[in-house]
């Protein structure tokens, strides 16, 4: 990696760490714990890259360390996308209403 | 070609995450934010799937069918009661996933790494390990397995500090000499000790902290991931996390009136609490009966849930007794503590799974300006959340803790498994004055109890 994408990569870090400031404080603490769930399962992204290491021509080991990855990072996101669903479907503002 | 759509899907899913999480600004719009995230993550996966980098699909497809059938499975049988331990468990897996690429490609590549690389790596690592386990420690805390209270042991100290030294000390190595593998792979394997290390002093009370930090760690891992192979949407998505995981904890910490550090660390040559005066004065015991017969002719009830309506699993019977005192015209409202629970907002889903409205959950703000106009509070395994000792006495070891100001209500009714001091081991005054009646026993079967006999009332 060249010193100028670590730079690009720095500046996109820098504007989603503002950005999710900006969205995340605006949460209600009513809804912490999907938010938790979500974000979690958000950065289950990391799929991607599990993804990229299991289906490459990278040596045995790779392909090992990543298909481990890949499922445990599908665990991750299917989870994590599954169980905020069930929780949101709770939240309703009078009783009986969907 | 196949690079562009894939550069492109990745794009999309940014920005769909970033929507997906606006929705969760309001329940009303959650869902629809979430159906957005999903879609995004679906694209990004299908345009990685195509990336001309990817040679065979066999593992990739197993790892996918195992791996969703597993999480698929967790999500839809877990009760709603052990949501903190699942949701450690997940943390878990994503650092795992995270640590194992960043292994891999550093296998891969430690020849001709550059220097950028090495750090992106190393980070990668370091919290992908300690977040992978320090998770599981914290989930089998949180399950019972381990036990809830902070576990030291003499000399802890001076070892972690040496482990913390060495892991940081092997970091540095590969900084500087970007192919010294065993410096690599020595970091990985202490950072997976450093997580163990990290949790096992934190007690089950100071676990919503936790979990925030694990979350917001878990997410970093990711951010690393993204700089290490040069992926925006890992950045941004890993960002996202890592920042609403960071700011979860700044409201936890805050809620409890203490800092990171102490949380962290507080474990550690904390004196013993001797300075604590005896209460004076009788705690008073009521029945059910008459406890039901204030609720009944309240106007206004307030119930306060902690965790142990989780534990004793009453949140439905908690709603049950409050839909019959709302049948003979009282108001109902739940009063919910930042820090009530295991987790931030877990005493919400409880009560929102039990089919209370969230229009009747109310923050700690909303609802303290209101306790002088309550006739009836209501308690239900709760304790520091409502120790008047916090706001009166600077002495107390959780002095400027905000609170919810139940000693204001006009009676407040404890409810409570035992006449013990409670997980802090913290006397609460509010148990010994003259307008609050104690309810000992199990939650579940006092509220079923109280609604039995409100019903007579």
């Amino acid at each position: 990696m060249s010193p100028d994408t670590f730079l690009s990569a720095l500046y996109i870090f820098g504007l989603a760490a503002f950005l999710g400031y900006l969205v995340i404080s605006r949460v209600p603490p009513l809804l912490h714990t999907p938010l938790m769930s979500a974000t979690n399962a958000i950065s289950g992204i990391s799929l991607v890259g599990s993804i990229v290491t299991a289906g490459g021509h990278y040596g045995a080991l790779s392909t090992a360390l990543g298909f481990v990855a890949v499922t445990c990072a599908t665990i991750n996101v299917v989870g994590g996308f599954w169980i905020t669903e069930r929780m949101l479907k709770f939240f309703r503002r009078r009783k009986g209403s969907e | 070609m196949s690079h562009y759509f894939a550069e492109f899907s990745y794009l999309l899913a940014s920005v769909l995450f970033v929507f997906g999480l606006k929705g969760l600004s309001h329940p009303d719009t959650a869902r629809r934010g979430m159906w957005l995230a999903e879609f995004g993550m679906l694209m990004a996966i299908i345009g990685t799937l195509l990336h001309r980098d990817i040679v065979s699909y066999e593992w990739i497809i197993a790892g996918l069918l195992v791996g969703g059938a597993i999480g698929g499975a967790i999500a839809h049988y877990v009760p709603m009661t052990a949501l903190p331990q699942q949701t450690a468990l997940s943390h878990a897996f994503g650092a795992l996933a995270a640590a194992l690429v960043g292994i891999s490609e550093y296998h891969r590549r430690s020849a001709n790494l550059g220097q950028f690389q090495a750090v992106a790596l190393g980070i990668e690592v370091l919290f992908g390990s300690l977040t992978t386990t320090g998770s599981i420690v914290a989930a089998a805390k949180l399950q019972g397995l381990l036990p809830g209270a902070p576990m030291t042991f003499k000399g802890q100290n001076i070892f972690n500090l040496a482990l913390f030294a060495a892991t940081l000390g092997a970091f540095v190595v590969v900084l500087a000499v970007p192919s010294a593998a065993i410096a690599f792979y020595l970091m990985a394997a202490l950072s997976f000790v450093v997580g163990v290390m990290l949790v096992l002093p934190i007690g089950t009370a100071d676990m919503p902290v936790v979990m925030s930090l694990l979350n917001s760690y878990a997410g970093l891992a990711a951010t690393a991931t993204g700089f290490a192979i040069s992926n925006n949407v890992l950045i941004i998505a890993g960002t996202l996390n890592g920042f609403s995981g960071f700011i979860l904890s700044v409201i936890m910490c805050r809620a409890m009136n203490r800092s990171i550090f102490n949380v962290l660390f507080g474990a550690f040559g904390r004196p013993a609490d001797t300075a604590q005066t005896a209460q004076a004065g009788e705690m008073r015991e009521i029945n059910a009966e008459d406890a039901a017969m204030q609720l009944a002719y309240a106007r206004q009830v307030v119930f306060v849930p902690g965790y142990g309506m989780a534990t004793a699993q009453a949140q439905h019977v908690v709603r049950e007794l409050g839909d019959t005192l709302e049948k003979r015209g009282v108001t109902v409202k739940y009063a919910i503590h930042p820090v009530a629970g295991r987790m931030p907002g877990h005493m919400n889903v409880l009560l929102a799974e039990a089919d209370v409205p969230y229009s009747q959950l109310y923050e700690l703000e909303q609802i303290n300006a209101d306790f002088p106009n309550t006739d009836v509070a209501v308690v239900i395994g709760a304790n520091d959340v409502v120790n008047p000792d916090a706001r009166d006495n600077p002495q107390s070891p959780i002095a400027g803790m905000p609170i919810l100001e139940v000693d204001r209500a006009r009676l407040a009714i404890v409810l409570k498994r035992g006449k013990g001091k409670g997980f802090a081991g913290i006397e609460n005054p509010l148990f010994f004055k003259e307008h609050t009646g104690m309810l000992y026993g199990d939650a579940k079967e006092t509220l079923a109890r109280l609604v039995q006999a409100v019903n007579q009332a």
